[in-house]
């Protein structure tokens, strides 16, 4: 696709050649300097953080406002994940530990469930959306159109339905718990893989029917298969949606040694003093909080850019 | 499709079934739907009905039970003062965001659409969305505390005096809408520029042709072609707004603040739920207040739908 503004200036210059090209000229050096601030703000905090994480607490509260690690060390890293030593922890705190958590319990927790809230999800909604799509039976629309009714619940109304059943099930500070709620499906889920779906052509499928394969051979033998791409591109949405989830974590996992990051890191913040807080500490808790999403951007980025817009729901 | 298929010798003919189809009904959809409707059921249509029972309720947690107690909890609602002043501090919130992000959003994909369509870029635009909201506000409280925060440093070389960013009644709101702003506008601004990709490239040939400017083309063929989009990005931003939490329990709530403070200036509609549901224990007044949050988001998202005639695009 060429340039549309190429194309305008060239129709442009054809009619008043001098002064558009001109404009456009200056125009568009313009706006590739305001498009690089823009990318800079959205990195610059991540810098930040990384050069704040690598630096000592004593430095940081001399007001060094460096753009580089300011008395560089790399404690704060090592007393995150619980492997530096009490000398350490002093140098890089530069005065006692007060608050603290789990890391490497944390990150085990925010694994195991962003892991199983992906698979179950993933699987039970293809398989809905494969219904929806594709199988004939009374009802069908209505029901379709219920799932879909689901997206306008706010979470903050079943958020206290659901404790009370979990709680009742004997599921709180559990697993089971804390994935249960995401892990039949979403609405979403199901509405994008059916998108897809109906988009496969019949015929292959068809065939495949007359062969005498059941719906089951069909869906895992053809329709999956068929659709890697979106499917995989749910995966990666699902899996970043449940690992940045808060607010159910939060009030089903009390105890530390379920908390996934995201409620861990939230509760040591809150732990911190007003005066003179473990900064670096912070910081280099919250970068390698954020890693595993960032490794599967850089790994999957372009998946994850494609697909806003296909919908706009996500 | 009527092409008459031998069933699989394990399916039995139906009888009970209206529409005997190719695949065979219910017995065999349900096999698909199962876990599905096991999870809608649960997680969804269950206690949205039971969030309705909860609000007539005294639900306690601890003892996870409560009385009915009728309308009670509804009438303390109306005389609820603080609920209608948690409900300005959000609607606050959701106006600043609104505005900042839609134009920011506009501005961004539109100098896309002229410069570039690197997925690099669009990467690095988006990638503050995929980070979980706890992480950004902790980035941004550090950047912006008002004794060693960078920000404050930057202003400081135009000669400004340090903002208390956090700590100011004034300003709470309107620094957290920009953190949401920050995290949000590249995601906005890619829905915006997807949106831009499916205007024909003609009308703007055909409007050069009749001497239009750029400020003429970008406000009578951009704007009203993007109607769609447009509407879709605001409900998004409205009703997202409207459900905001992570960010203000976290970066209110740490180094020795209460969330939704200074002095609950910052306590928005969720954090008030959250409050009366887990600080103080009464889950049937907090549930009622969720009630009345449901409604108001569904008549806001109705109304703008409806105003914004999504559906249609001037294109059609």
């Amino acid at each position: 696709m060429t340039n549309i503004a190429d194309r305008i200036e060239n129709l442009g210059s054809a009619l008043e050649p001098s002064a558009r090209l001109r404009r456009l000229g200056i125009g568009r050096g313009a706006a590739w300097l305001i498009l690089i601030a823009i990318l800079v703000v959205s990195l610059f905090p991540f810098w930040w953080a990384l050069r704040t994480g690598l630096s000592t607490n004593g430095n940081l509260f001399a007001g060094d406002q460096s753009l580089l690690p300011v008395g560089y060390t790399d404690n704060n890293f090592e007393r995150v994940l619980g492997t530096a030593s009490e000398a350490e922890i002093l140098e890089s705190l530069g005065r006692e530990n007060t608050g603290s958590f789990d890391f490497l319990q944390s990150l085990k927790v925010s694994v195991i469930v962003a892991t199983a809230i992906t698979v179950g999800q993933v699987l039970f909604s293809a398989m809905a959306a494969y219904a929806f799509a594709r199988l004939k039976f009374w009802g069908r629309d209505k029901l379709f159109f219920l799932f879909l009714s689901g997206l306008m619940i706010p979470p903050i109304f079943t958020l206290i339905p659901n404790l009370v059943l979990v709680k009742n099930l004997g599921w709180l500070n559990s697993y089971p718990g804390i994935i249960a709620p995401f892990f039949f499906m979403t609405p979403f889920a199901v509405f994008f893989l059916r998108q897809f779906f109906l988009g496969i052509s019949r015929e292959v499928e068809e065939a495949a029917l007359l062969d005498g394969a059941g719906n089951f051979r069909t869906f895992f033998g053809i329709i999956v298969p068929m659709s890697a791409a979106p499917i995989a591109t749910l995966s990666i949405l699902t899996y970043i949606t449940a690992w940045n989830e808060f607010l159910w974590p939060l009030v089903v996992a009390r105890a530390p040694e379920r908390q996934p990051l995201t409620v861990a890191l939230g509760q040591f913040t809150a732990q911190q003093p007003g005066t003179s807080p473990d900064w670096s500490g912070l910081m280099a808790g919250t970068l390698l909080a954020a890693l595993p999403i960032i490794v599967i951007f850089l790994i999957f980025g372009r998946k994850v850019v494609d697909s806003i817009g296909f919908s706009g729901i996500k | 499709m009527t092409a008459a298929v031998e069933a699989p010798p394990a399916r039995r003919p139906q009888s009970w079934l209206k529409p005997v189809s190719l695949h065979g009904g219910w017995r065999s959809a349900i096999w698909f739907l199962l876990p599905a409707l096991i999870g809608f059921v649960a997680f969804y249509l269950y206690p949205a009905l039971r969030g309705v029972y909860i609000s007539f309720t005294d639900w306690n947690l601890i003892a996870n039970r409560g009385d009915w107690v009728g309308t009670d909890n509804y009438e303390r609602l109306l005389d609820d003062r603080q609920v209608w002043e948690s409900l300005k501090i959000t609607f606050r919130y959701t106006i600043i965001n609104i505005v900042s992000q839609t134009i920011l959003a506009v501005a961004i994909a539109v100098l896309m659409d002229r410069l570039t369509k690197s997925v690099l870029i669009r990467g690095i635009l988006l990638f503050p969305w995929l980070i979980p909201n706890v992480i950004v506000a902790l980035l941004w409280v550090w950047m912006l505390d008002g004794n060693l925060g960078v920000v404050n440093e930057f202003l400081g070389w135009f000669g400004m005096e340090p903002v208390r960013f956090f700590t100011d009644t004034d300003k709470v709101i309107p620094t957290l809408a920009g953190i949401n702003t920050w995290r949000h506008m590249g995601y906005t601004a890619l829905l915006i520029f997807a949106g831009l990709q499916t205007i024909p490239k003609s009308l703007y040939e055909a409007a050069a042709l009749d001497g239009a400017s750029e400020g003429q083309m970008f406000k009578d063929v951009t704007i009203p072609l993007l109607r769609p989009i447009l509407a879709l990005v605001l409900v998004i931003t409205v009703v997202g707004s409207l459900q905001v939490f992570d960010t203000v329990f976290v970066a209110t709530g740490g180094f020795g603040g209460q969330p939704g403070g200074p002095a609950n200036a910052s306590r928005v509609i969720y954090l008030y739920i959250y409050q009366y549901a887990f600080d103080f224990n009464q889950l049937g007044y907090a549930a009622t207040v969720s009630v009345l949050l449901v409604v108001i988001l569904l008549a806001i998202t109705f109304l703008q739908l409806k105003l914004l005639r999504a559906g249609e695009s001037d294109l059609a």
